[in-house]
C-alpha cells in the first residue's frame, strides 16, 4: 500500500510541477478524443439514419420474398402472405410494411422523406409519442417523426402536402398529421407513416403500376409469442409459408444497402485514429522517460522499488490520459452544439461509450513500452557509476 | 566511534574486457566504524567508484564480503538489497542528485516516505536539518531554483534524514567551486560525527581530506595505503605528501 501512495505522490507532484508540459500532452489526447468521438458519433448517427426504424420495430423476425437476399427494396410479397404468416403457430402478430419515398412540398424548403405504409396497431407501426394513430382505409392521415415536425414547425392537426411522380405527372396529395413518433429514420431520411391503402394511392408509381390498386408489402414484421424462439420460428415460417425467406432484425439491418460497407469504413477510421493516438502518446511518454533516466536512477539508488517507479509512470499516464479525454469530451460537446441537425451525429450511443473506454486505454497502452523501460533502468548505468 | 558499521573483507570485482579479466577491485579489506568519516582516494581507474557501487548495493562483488550493519550483501536478493539501500544507506551523487519536481524539503522527506516514517516529527526534523545546512529560506524551492552547492546540501540532508548506518558520497564536490566545496564537505563531516554515522566519501580532490578521519588510497583496484594520523592526513590535504 505504501508503494501505491509513494507512486501516486511522485506522479501527482511531477504532473503538478510540470503542468505546462503535461497539459500540452493532455491537449493532444483531447484532440484525438475529439476526433474519435466525432467519428464514433458519426458512425452512430449514420447507423441510426439507416437502421433506426428497423432496429426499433416491435418484432423479432422479418419476412422477405424468397431470393430477395434480405433486401427490403428487392422484396415484394404477395398480399395474402400477411394472412398466411399470421396463421402460423407461435406468431403473435404480423404487420405488412410498404416502403417508398416522397417529398413534403408544403414546407418553406421541400423535404425528402421515407414514406412507409403500415397498419395501425400492428408490428411495423412505431410507438406514438403524441397524438393518435391514423384511421384505416384510404384515410389521408399521417404520423411523422417528431424531430422533423419540430424543425419544420408542423403540429398535430396541420396539413402537409406531398408530391409524388405517378406515370409522367407530378401529383400532390394532402395529409393531416395526426400523431408524432421519435427516431424513425430509414434510408437516411425522416419518415412519415400512412395507412397501406393511402400509401398505394400516393406513392410514386410507374405507368404500369397505375392500373393496380393492390398494394404489395415489401416485408412483413413478425412478432412472436416467445421471442427467445426466433431461430426455430424462422425455420417454421419458411416451411409453412411459400415463397418467403426470414431474417432476424440484425440480419435485416446488415443487409440494408450500403450499411455494412459504411459502418466498416467508419469503424476503420476510428480504429486508425486510436492507433495513431497510441503511437503519439507512446512516443511522448517514451521521450519523457528517456529524459528522466538519471532521475529514475537516483530514485532506485536511494531505495525506491521497481513497483514504485513503474506504478508512478502508470498513474501519471492515467492521470494525463483521463485529463485529456475529459477535456476532449467537453470540447466535443461544445462543438456538437454548433453542428447543423443535417449532420447525423449521435453522441448517446454505446459507440461513444466504447470510444471513451478505448481512449482511456490508449494512454496506458501507448505508455507500456516506456513503463517497461522505466522499470528496467539500472541505477548504476543511469548514474554513470558503472 | 564504537561499532563497526561497514566491513569489507577480501573484496574482488572482476570484469571481462575483450576476453581478458580485469580486477577493478582486487582483494580490498577495511572497516568503517560509526561516527567515522573516511575518504576513498585514488587516480582515475583505481577502482574507487566500483568500490562505492558495491558498498551501495548497486553492484555485486565477484568474491569477498561486504557487511553493512552486520548484514552480508552477498546473501541478499535484489528485493533485500533495495530494502537495505532504503533503510541502511544514505547516498549523495556527483550530479543529478535531487528529484527535480520535489522541493528541497520534499526531497529530504522523501526518504522518510520511502521508509514509511513520514510524520510531523519527521517533517520538523527535515526542516531543522535543512536549516542547519543553511537552507532555512530554501525549503520550498525546487532544485532548479537553487545553486549547485545548495543542491548538494539538500542531498546531504536527504542522505542523513533516515539515520542510515552508512552514508556514501560520490565526488560530492565535483561540480562546486573551492569555497562551496569546503563548506559542503565540512558540513558533511560535522553531521557524520554528530549523528554517529559511518561516512565514506569518494573524491579526487585531496584538499577535501582535511575534514576526514581516515584516508584509504586505492590504485589498480588495490588498497595501497591508509592515512590514519591527523598529521599525515593534513599533509596529504595540503599536498605535502605525494599522492
Amino acid at each position: 500500500m505504501n508503494n501505491f501512495f509513494l507512486a501516486t505522490y511522485l506522479a501527482v507532484k511531477e504532473v503538478i510541477r510540470n503542468r505546462g508540459r503535461f497539459l500540452l500532452v493532455a491537449l493532444v489526447i483531447a484532440l484525438i478524443t475529439l476526433l474519435v468521438l466525432f467519428i464514433a458519433a458519426l458512425g452512430e448517427g449514420l447507423a441510426n439514419g439507416n437502421r433506426q426504424y428497423v432496429a426499433n420495430l416491435d418484432a423479432q423476425l422479418i419476412v422477405f420474398l424468397q431470393k430477395s437476399d434480405y433486401s427490403i427494396t428487392a422484396s415484394r410479397l404477395e398480399t395474402n402472405a400477411v394472412r398466411a404468416v399470421r396463421r402460423v403457430d407461435g406468431v403473435a402478430d404480423a404487420g405488412p410494411i410498404y416502403t417508398s419515398n416522397t417529398e413534403i412540398v408544403s414546407l418553406a424548403k421541400p423535404l425528402k422523406v421515407s414514406m412507409l405504409g403500415v397498419e395501425a396497431g400492428r408490428p411495423g407501426m412505431p410507438t406514438l409519442l403524441d397524438g393518435r394513430a391514423f384511421r384505416g382505409g384510404e384515410a389521408r392521415e399521417a404520423v411523422m417523426d417528431r424531430n422533423v415536425a419540430l424543425r419544420s414547425d408542423i403540429k398535430i392537426g396541420d396539413t402537409i402536402k406531398v408530391r409524388s411522380t405517378q406515370g409522367t405527372e407530378d401529383k400532390f396529395f394532402e395529409l393531416v398529421v395526426v400523431g408524432l413518433v421519435e427516431g424513425q429514420s430509414y434510408f437516411f431520411q425522416p419518415t412519415i407513416f400512412v395507412p397501406p391503402a393511402t400509401w398505394e394511392k400516393i406513392r410514386p408509381q410507374s405507368e404500369a403500376d397505375l392500373n393496380s390498386d393492390t398494394p404489395f408489402p415489401n416485408i412483413i414484421a413478425v412478432k412472436l409469442v416467445d421471442p427467445t424462439q426466433a431461430d426455430a420460428m424462422a425455420v417454421h415460417l419458411v416451411n409453412d409459408v411459400p415463397n418467403i425467406q426470414v431474417a432476424t432484425l440484425e440480419t435485416t439491418i446488415n443487409n440494408i444497402p450500403g450499411y455494412s460497407a459504411q459502418q466498416g469504413t467508419v469503424q476503420t477510421q476510428g480504429v486508425f485514429t486510436l492507433l495513431i493516438g497510441i503511437l503519439v502518446i507512446g512516443g511522448f511518454f517514451q521521450i519523457q522517460i528517456l529524459q528522466k533516466v538519471p532521475q529514475i536512477g537516483v530514485l532506485k539508488a536511494i531505495g525506491s522499488s521497481n513497483s514504485v517507479v513503474g506504478l508512478s509512470a502508470v498513474i501519471q499516464i492515467i492521470v494525463v490520459t483521463a485529463l485529456g479525454v475529459g477535456i476532449g469530451g467537453g470540447m466535443t460537446y461544445l462543438f456538437s452544439l454548433g453542428f447543423p441537425p443535417t449532420i447525423p451525429l449521435a453522441f448517446n450511443g454505446t459507440r461513444s461509450l466504447i470510444a471513451i473506454a478505448l481512449l482511456l486505454l490508449i494512454g496506458p497502452l501507448g505508455g507500456m513500452v516506456s513503463i517497461i523501460y522505466a522499470v528496467r533502468i539500472e541505477p548504476l548505468k543511469a548514474l554513470r557509476l558503472g | 566511534m564504537n561499532t563497526v558499521a561497514l566491513e569489507v573483507r577480501d573484496l574482488v570485482k572482476s570484469f571481462s574486457l575483450d576476453g581478458a579479466t580485469i580486477n577493478a577491485v582486487d582483494g580490498v579489506s577495511f572497516q568503517v566504524k560509526s561516527g567515522e568519516f573516511v575518504a576513498l582516494v585514488g587516480p582515475s581507474g583505481s577502482g574507487k567508484t566500483t568500490m562505492l557501487s558495491i558498498l551501495a548495493a548497486l553492484l555485486t562483488p565477484t568474491t569477498g564480503q561486504v557487511l553493512i550493519d552486520g548484514q552480508d550483501l552477498a546473501q541478499m536478493n535484489e528485493k533485500e538489497r533495495v530494502k537495505l539501500r532504503r533503510e541502511k544507506i544514505g547516498f549523495t551523487f556527483q550530479s543529478n542528485n535531487l528529484i527535480p519536481y520535489l522541493t528541497a524539503s520534499e526531497n529530504v522527506e522523501f526518504m522518510l516516505r520511502l521508509n514509511n516514517r513520514m510524520n510531523h516529527a519527521g517533517r520538523v526534523r527535515s526542516d531543522e536539518l535543512l536549516a542547519r545546512l543553511g537552507l532555512a529560506d530554501r525549503l520550498h524551492n525546487l532544485p532548479a531554483q537553487m545553486s549547485g552547492g545548495q543542491q548538494q546540501r539538500v542531498a546531504i540532508a536527504r542522505a542523513l534524514i533516515h539515520n542510515p548506518a552508512v552514508v556514501l558520497a560520490d565526488e560530492p564536490t565535483a561540480s562546486l567551486d573551492t569555497e562551496r566545496a569546503y563548506q559542503v564537505v565540512e558540513t558533511f563531516a560535522h553531521l557524520i560525527h554528530e549523528n554517529d554515522r559511518a561516512g565514506i566519501m569518494v573524491t579526487h580532490d585531496l584538499r577535501m581530506c582535511q575534514f576526514v578521519d581516515r584516508v584509504l588510497q586505492m590504485q589498480d583496484g588495490k588498497l595501497v595505503r591508509v592515512y590514519e594520523s591527523k598529521k599525515e592526513i593534513k599533509e596529504l590535504a595540503q599536498g605535502v605528501l605525494k599522492h
